[in-house]
This record gives C-alpha cells, structure tokens and sequence, in this order.
C-alpha cells in the first residue's frame, strides 16, 4: 500500500520540523519527506489540509486486559481504542490474570497483538515470579519473547533484598527496570493524597513520603547494581526535586507521569468522584504545577496514559472501595494538547513527551517521520473539540475524570505499518 | 460541590449528607424546627402525623444499636412506617453491591434512606443514584461525617450557651479517625464559633488539620484551658491496634478527662460526648456523671433533631408548618430540666 499525504502540518519533533510537508509511505516505511521519491503512485491519496500530521503515539503503560480480565476490556477494544486515540506504540504492564512472568504468555499475547489491527504492543515483563516479590523470573527468556522492560506494575517488592537482586540481574543483561516508587506500608488502606482534603473527607491518606522514602532507595539500588531504572508515575514536588538531583549526578534515571496529573489535583476529589481515585492519588495543586513544570523542562521524560479500563461495578463504589485507575488511551493526545496550550508551548514540544521521548524510553523504533522510518502516523485536528462521553470512548474502559467535559485534538486517521487502522471524519 | 448534591437549586435541603458546605440557615432551621419538637417529646401525645404514610428505611451497613434507635424512634413520632436492615450481615455478604441493594429497596417504594456505612462518601454514592423523591440521611459513613450528631451537638450547646459566637470550644481525642469531629467541626465553623480546638496525640490527628479551621493542641492541659465546651470522642478500642497508642492507661493518664484537668476549663464549661462511653479511658467516670456533664440530654435533644431533619428533608409544605406551629411552643422551654 502506498499512501500519499498531502497539504498536512507536519511535525516531527526529533527532526525539529514543523512545516507544511508532503509525506510519502511504501511498504510500511516512510520513503519521502517534502518530495515524492521516482516512480511514486500512490494507492490512496490523503488530503490532510487543516490536519497535523506526526508520529504515532508511543504510551508507555496501557493496560489491556489480556489475559485474565476479560470482563473489564479485551485485546480488541483496547487496541481499537488506542488506534482511535492515535496510539501506535504501547508497553503493557505485567498484572494480567496471570501475570506476564512467563515467556508462553507473552509470545501468546504478542501473537494475538498481531492478528489484529492496532499499535504495536511491547509486553513488560514481571521482575518476579507472579509479582509476589519473592523469586526473579526468567528475564533473559522474558526478553527474547518480547519483553522490552521488566517491572512489578501495582505491587512494591518488600524484601529490599530481593528487589537488590532483581536490579542486579536485570543488569547483568542492561534490561531497563520500570518501577512505581511506593513504600507500602507508609500506604495501607490509604486511598487518596495526604493533605487537606483526605482531613475534609475522612478518607484514609497516602502521603508523599510513601513516594520520596520509595525513590530514595531506589535510587540508591540503582547507584549500587547499575541497573537502568524508569521511575512511574511520579505525582509529587519533592519526588521530582530527588530525580532532578539524581539526574544531575549522572544516574541513567528516567521518569514518566500520568496525563491525568497535569491536569487535576486532589480538590477533584473534593466529591467523592470514584473517577478520580487514580493510584498514585491526585495531589496537591503545588504538586501539580511542580510536576507540570518539571514535565516542560525534561526532568520528567514522558508523558503516559496509564490507561486502566476498570468495570462499572468496581467503580461505582463508595469512593474507598472504589478500584482505582482511568481510561486514557483516547484523552492521551488531547489531555497533552491540552496541558501544551495553558503552558504555551509550541505543539511540537508537546508532541515530543507523547512521541519521541516515550520511543527512546521503550527503546524501540518509533516517534519519528524521517525517511526510512515506520510508517507510524497520528493524523488529527487541532482545532476540533469533542465531548468525552461514555459512547465517544471506544475503550470498554468509560471511568474518566473527564466524563461530560470538552477536549481538544481529534483524530483523523490512525496509520500503523503502513496501514490505516483507523479513519474518522465525523465533527 | 457536596453542598450542592444536598440541597434543590432553590437551596432547600434534599439530602442530609455533611454539614461540610451547608449554609448557617440551614443549620439553624434544623435547631428551630427540633426546638419546637422537643415539647412534643415532653407531652402524653409523643406522635405528630406529619410523615404520615412515608417509608423510612433504616439502612445499616455497619452495626449501631444507639444511632438507629433514635432514628427509629425520631421516625415514628413523625407516624412515619420505618424498616430497619442491617445489612452487614445479609445481602452484602451474599456479594450484592451497595447500589444493587440500594436499587432494590428504592423499588419497595421508600421514600427516605437512612444510610451508615464503614465507608466515607457512601452516603453520596447512594444520594447521587437515588430517584428524585427519595432522600438520604447520612446517619455516618467511615470516617467522614455524622451530621445529625454534629447537629444534635450544636442543639445542645446552644441550649446551654445561648449561642456560638463568644465561644471557645474544645474537640478531643481521635480526631483522625472520627466523622463525628469532623461534622462538630464543620458545624461550629459555619455558625460562627470564633475558637474551635482539636486536641489529642500526633498519631490522631490528620495531616492539615488547620485547613479543617481548628487550631490543634497536643496537651490536654492546654487545650482545655479557658473553654465554655468540651466535647470528647469515643476511642475506639482498635486504635491500640497499628501502633498509634501504646496503651488505653497512657492515654487516659494525658487525655483522659478527669475533675482535675476539667478545672482548666471555664467553672461553667459544660462536657459532652456522643456515646457509647468508654469510662477510664477517654473520660472519667466523675466527669461522665458530674454536675458539668450533658451527656443524657443530647441524647433526648438527638431524638427532637433527627425529627426536625426528617420533616424538614421528606414532610414538604408540612415540614415548613411543623416548623412554624412548634416554634411557638417554644416559649414553654421543655428541656429545663436537663439543666446542670
């Protein structure tokens, strides 16, 4: 298939471009930028004026529910959903039914990946056998199925020991360890940020020091074992204030942040809204205006969606039993938009943290357009605003904090490998 | 935002959920209509028919013995039908969800839940599921609100002080933990208390409590010291549990209150506490039945408001007369009697 996009605002960050530029597509590679190569003849000819045209999403955790928790989304709705929200790439924690601590699950789950239209899918495999933090997995096995990192997705390692270990032999192969600073049991029952509201509401409180006392030995394991450790999810100023430090003292420290945080604080709460219990808990608005600040700057290295379909009776729940987590595969472009425009940032920078930067993360070869690369493209309106409802989400996920409310960016054509895997033309 | 879930956009109250956001003349229409329901309380005819025909559903999803009999007694001098659930130990255990179970009895026609539950924010849930013509009182959930108490509280110090402004009130002991502070507190904020005190040990008191309004004491001594009211929490037996007090003897040893610390107060501080009691531990025996106490009127005086908030949330155009009718028994000042 060969596809010629014309009269499109591209933008590709790693290339600094953002200009009005032809693209030209053959064999799921990118094969001219500005100029057709000799001989083109396009099968399908896209008229992208009005539209932005750039690398596909890269989102860095999206959980798909496969295998295991069929009942709360499937590999088919989600990877619609991220197709629909402009995702290409995605990395998939480890807490399935069971977890992704075999190498047999994750060839399965890659190979029905495949069969299907949508991103391309990079399992994270689990540091320990069944997540319980007690014995290493086969992480060089893991990594020849597919596994890009390894990580424990919700659930700390107790035994600093074992958890020293794993670094270490995640290490030994240069494997990169994704982990959620959490010390559990500064945590407990806790289900929202330790501050004023939690004392308004009676509800039981995470505090920062369960994330900055977390960080603080990680990053001290990982000066000792060598290991290359992305930090996830950070929600808090002082956790940023450490990975600024560590960065600067030369540490291979990277970090990410869920869109949602750039956005709410834990004022949003303030109802018992079961949307926005997320995990880590909405913080303070100083915390969110660090944490947009740090994001702006480059100590935090990339924005996620940290996409979590959960089922409506898991959520409609009394706001401390509620399960937490939101649907974000498609309100990860406009919530980035979104946060690009209050800041001023030009769109190219925000792009970056949902494209490029992610890329390099994963390690893998996406978020750029230039010739010879995969033929990965978002193609969306920046001008056009939709209503996030339950029936405009494609996600069996509809838990969103932003239910009812209006964003901005919709996505046009959806191109992966060269084919389109998702078009919309609907206002 | 909660405030608005609890009232009509005319600002008439539809849900008794927190006191948190409520305005003052909310609160005080509930003190005055249960002013006036008090002299019912004191008469031979102790029924009124302004529920008349009305289903109140008692909907206990944690255990209570005290709470859902003033409830149920308050319900039926209003000649309201009341059904009592506990539900703790039925339809839950059988995996049935809160809304389910709540859907379920909203289809046997009631016209008012009232709901506690170990969970803070239950109340909103179910309020914000619930068919337009039923209304939810929040008899308590998790740790986050227990109007009615924090209204049958206000009742009472005004009944003893005349009013709030020129007050000085103490709230000890697990204020962490307790949805009974929370609501005293939100109370006496809104009605215009100038200086309200938490006072207790690190380990109960939340993180920020100042944005709650108080100023917090960690000594007993100092926080009694020059009070009109000293309002004690239950502590509950598990706080010795997860290392947040060593002892029930220590605490009682520096937040106990006993006739020697109960000097530092005002010589005509008044005691309150909402029950169960436990005696030698948060309070001592002397002062649980002392001259100071009102411990056993804010136990009438909590029948006469959750009378007063059910007429007020399901009685109508009556709730609005009950309320005029009864305030002009008001001269005959009823509770007398309780005076210390």
């Amino acid at each position: 298939m060969k596809i010629h996009i014309r009269n499109g605002r591209l933008i590709d960050p790693r290339h600094g471009i953002d200009a009005r530029r032809d693209l030209y597509i053959a064999a799921g590679r990118v094969v001219g930028v500005g100029e057709a190569p000799a001989d083109f003849h396009a099968n399908r000819v896209i008229d992208a004026e009005g539209l932005v045209v750039c690398p596909g999403l890269v989102d860095l955790s999206a959980r798909l529910r496969e295998p295991g928790l069929e009942y709360r989304a499937t590999l088919e709705s989600e990877m619609r959903a991220a197709a629909a929200g402009g995702v290409t790439s995605l990395a998939c924690p480890p807490d399935t039914d069971p977890p992704l601590d075999e190498p047999g699950l994750v060839e399965m789950l890659k190979f029905r990946a495949k069969s299907m239209p949508g991103p391309r899918v990079y399992p994270v495999g689990a540091l320990t056998w069944k997540l319980r933090g007690e014995r290493l997995t086969e992480m060089a096995e893991l990594h020849e199925a597919g596994c890009v990192a390894f990580s424990q997705a919700d659930t700390p390692i107790l035994d600093t020991q074992v958890l020293q270990r794993a670094m270490a032999y995640a290490a030994t192969f240069g494997f990169p360890v994704w982990l959620r600073p959490r010390e559990p049991h500064l945590i407990k029952d806790g289900v929202a940020h330790d501050g004023a509201v939690a004392a308004r509401l009676g509800l039981p409180g995470i505090p920062v020091l369960s994330e900055t006392i977390a960080i603080a030995t990680l990053m001290l394991l990982a000066r000792e074992t060598g290991a290359r450790v992305h930090l996830c999810r950070l929600s808090s100023r002082e956790a940023i204030d450490m990975v600024r430090r560590a960065k600067h003292d030369g540490l291979p420290v990277t970090c990410d942040v869920n869109v949602h945080h750039l956005h709410l604080t834990e004022m949003d709460v303030a109802d018992f809204n079961p949307n926005c219990h997320l995990y880590p808990p909405l913080r303070s608005q100083r915390d969110r205006e660090a944490i947009r600040a740090a994001v702006a700057e480059g100590v935090i290295d990339a924005v996620c969606s940290d996409h979590a379909p959960v089922d409506d009776d898991a959520k409609e729940r009394p706001f401390q039993e509620a399960e937490p987590g939101a649907t974000g595969l498609e309100l990860l472009l406009p919530l980035t938009l979104r946060w690009g425009r209050e800041t001023g940032l030009g769109l190219g920078q925000a792009l970056d943290y949902v494209t490029r930067r992610p890329a390099e993360i994963l390690g893998v070869d996406a978020g750029h357009l230039g010739v010879g690369a995969p033929a990965d493209l978002c193609l969306f309106d920046p001008e056009a605003w939709w209503q996030v409802t339950p029936g405009s989400l494609r996600s069996l996920g509809k838990n969103s904090p932003f239910l009812g409310m209006e964003v901005p960016g919709r996505v046009r054509y959806t191109i992966i490998d060269g084919h389109i895997d998702f078009e919309n033309h609907t206002h | 935002m909660s405030a608005n879930l609890q009232l009509y956009p005319d600002g008439r109250l539809r849900h008794l959920l927190t006191l948190d956001g409520l305005p003052a003349r909310i609160l005080t229409q509930i003190l005055d209509t249960a002013a006036g329901f008090l002299s019912v309380t004191e008469q031979e005819v102790k029924k009124v028919p302004l529920l008349r025909g009305k289903a109140i559903f008692n909907l206990f999803f944690e255990p209570s013995t005290r709470t859902r009999t003033t409830f149920e007694i308050a319900a039926k001098r209003l000649s309201a039908d009341v059904l009592n659930l506990n539900i703790a130990t039925s339809s839950q255990t059988k995996g049935e969800t809160l809304l389910d179970t709540v859907a379920n009895l909203a289809a046997m026609h009631a016209d008012m839940f009232v709901v506690r539950h170990s969970s803070s924010g239950a109340a909103h849930l179910i309020a914000r599921q619930v068919a337009p013509h039923i209304h939810v009182v929040n008899a308590g959930d998790g740790r986050h609100a227990h109007p009615t108490q924090g209204l049958l509280d206000m009742y009472t110090i005004r009944h003893y002080k005349g009013g709030f402004h020129n007050l000085r009130v103490a709230v000890v002991g697990d204020i962490l933990h307790s949805r009974v502070a929370r609501s005293q507190i939100n109370a006496l904020t809104t009605l215009g208390c100038p200086e309200v005190r938490a006072v207790g040990p690190k380990t109960l008191m939340p993180r920020d409590a100042e944005s709650l309004g108080v100023h917090v004491h960690t000594s007993l001594e100092s926080g009694i010291r020059d009070v009109d009211v000293v309002m004690m929490l239950r502590l509950q037996n598990e706080r010795m549990q997860g290392a947040l007090l060593p002892s029930p003897q220590e605490y009682y040893k520096y937040w106990g209150l006993t006739p020697e610390k109960l000097k530092l107060a005002k010589p005509d501080a008044i005691v309150m506490h909402p029950g169960p009691m436990n005696r030698g531990v948060e309070i001592d025996s002397n002062v649980a039945d002392g001259g100071q106490s009102v411990i056993l009127p804010q136990v009438t005086f909590g029948i006469a408001v959750r009378m007063a908030v059910m007429s007020i949330l399901a009685g109508g155009e009556m709730g609005v007369k009950s309320e005029k009718c009864y305030a002009a028994m008001m001269h005959r000042d009823p509770t007398a009697l309780h005076r210390p």
